[in-house]
């Protein structure tokens, strides 16, 4: 792994009254949350709770109303908040002839890659690249992936702008069960090892159960938000997985 | 008779000059054409010349031109939203613009039985070409090329994810326009060459065959404007030599060209 930068835990990030509505549906109303870098925080909920949805407000891909703040705590500053995304999928048919370095450098560089390589880029990408041991796949195409090696691939991307906060979302389909061990393990190392918080998209209750910090349940609005002891035990969350769990 | 013979004639000059700056500028497009799935979109967009030219009849404007360029970036930029807020598949939208604007331009065209004046344009007529057009291809291809430079990484970054593409302050409604836009511009500076029957081969099918052997950009750019020019060239000559109308002739370059390489590519696992 890079570099060592411990988390300095002084970092929050508050989202304040957020609120989507799309044509007449109102999707997520009054969302009010805050996290601290150095942790890994799982939105569980059912289908059409609006994760997704919550995900993309944050990114400003859509509209909404109530603001997020990212502040140093020990002066009370406001900062700009940096972010990385790592997307459920990319829009990659078989056969299209995109490389690895193509995608990030798309993204990430404005030399254009139809013309050349350009070798900084190039080098940025492969350090990143070899943070989750992925830099053997940089000429490879990418819709040869696998599914985890597109993840630690669009992991490697997500970081390269030192994001202070890192979005993921349903990351884990198309990966088996040892992908995904896998997957939040690397997850876990990342928020130990780098400043940034993690907001993750999850199904997978039992992987929630041992990674996560904090778990927020949504339904349009949040109904329960805590450690994970809270939130598996409060009656909000028999509420929601009607299967009944029993959790202590 | 040496090889070079048919350069002797002013209109296979003009001819062979527009050859070199419309196929490496449709060969430079299909690229993203094929790879954002809008194969079909350039279609459509061909045939709303017809509909374009019209409107220009109608309103008697002097040069149909004009009136078919406006129409199609008006057409280009409609079909762009609506396919996107239209919740039925892309396809079948687009498909339902191109019968109507098809249906409409061949209306007005046919009425009083003059639609013969106007056929010309279904297969396009490369010989008739002058040197004032082809300044305006030079001029089109000159705005291809600094659109593709600066404005490349970003559309390749909206066609693979919006989402992420918005998260790093790309502006996804805009290049998805631009691309439309220009799209539509190059589709009509070559339609009266080209023809609209085979416009859309000629985007489609070289970069098509360069996806079928290429691993990365690169290479999709490169074989994709070279199968793009050969197929060009060969086809003027041939179509000279052989005499037969200029464009169909490119498009069956292309077309060999397109079964060679999917016939590579399976055989060498690209």
């Amino acid at each position: 792994m890079r570099k060592i930068i411990r988390p300095c835990g002084l970092h929050c990030i508050k989202i304040n009254h957020l609120g989507v509505t799309l044509g007449e549906q109102e999707i997520l109303k009054d969302i009010n949350l805050h996290f601290h870098c150095g942790s890994l925080n799982a939105v569980i909920g059912r289908n059409g709770a609006g994760k997704s949805t919550l995900i993309r407000a944050i990114l400003g891909d859509i509209p909404h109303t109530g603001n997020i703040e990212f502040k140093d705590r020990e002066n009370g500053q406001i900062q700009k908040l940096k972010m990385g995304y790592v997307p459920q999928s990319m829009n990659v048919e078989k056969q299209t002839p995109i490389s690895v370095y193509d995608m990030i450098a798309a993204y990430q560089s404005n030399v254009p890659v139809f013309l050349w390589k350009g070798k900084r880029i190039r080098q940025k990408i492969l350090e990143h690249l070899m943070i989750f041991e992925a830099d053997y796949l940089v000429d490879k195409q990418v819709c040869n992936l696998s599914g985890g090696e597109l993840q630690r691939v669009l992991l490697s991307m997500a970081l390269m702008d030192s994001p202070n906060l890192l979005l993921l979302d349903e990351p884990v389909s198309g990966i088996d069960q040892n992908g995904m061990e896998l997957f939040y393990q690397t997850i876990y190392k990342l928020k130990e090892h780098y400043d940034l918080a993690v907001i993750l998209i999850s199904h997978d209750l039992d992987y929630v159960k041992k990674y996560a910090d904090q778990v927020i349940l949504l339904d349009q609005s949040v109904r329960k938000q805590g450690s994970v002891k809270e939130v598996f035990g409060s009656p909000e969350f028999g509420q929601v997985f009607q299967y009944g769990r029993e959790e202590k | 008779m040496d090889g070079f013979s048919w350069l002797q004639y002013g209109f296979m000059k003009y001819a062979f000059l527009a050859v070199l700056i419309i196929t490496p500028l449709l060969g430079l497009m299909g690229t993203m054409i094929v790879n954002r799935k809008m194969a079909f979109f350039s279609d459509a967009l061909g045939h709303s010349a017809l509909t374009g030219i019209a409107i220009g009849v109608v309103l008697g404007v002097g040069n149909a031109d004009i009136s078919m360029m406006v129409f199609a970036v008006v057409f280009a930029l409609l079909l762009n939203q609506i396919s996107s807020k239209i919740s039925a598949s892309k396809d079948t939208v687009i498909s339902v613009f191109s019968s109507c604007s098809i249906a409409v331009g061949l209306a007005i065209l046919s009425r009083g039985g003059n639609f013969s004046k106007y056929s010309g344009i279904l297969v396009g007529d490369i010989l008739s070409i002058t040197p004032e057009e082809i300044i305006y291809l030079g001029l089109m291809f000159v705005v291809t090329m600094v659109f593709w430079l600066f404005g490349f990484n970003k559309l390749l970054a909206v066609s693979l994810n919006r989402t992420l593409a918005r998260s790093r302050h790309i502006s996804v409604f805009w290049m998805e326009n631009l691309f439309a836009v220009l799209t539509a511009l190059i589709v009509m500076v070559s339609i009266k060459w080209i023809g609209i029957l085979i416009i859309n081969a000629l985007l489609i099918l070289p970069a098509a065959a360069s996806g079928n052997i290429s691993e990365n950009m690169r290479e999709y750019h490169f074989f994709s404007i070279l199968f793009s020019m050969f197929s060009g060239i060969t086809g003027l000559l041939v179509s000279y030599y052989v005499n037969v109308a200029t464009g169909p002739a490119i498009v069956i370059f292309a077309s060999i060209i397109y079964f060679i390489t999917y016939w590579w590519g399976r055989r060498n696992h690209v």
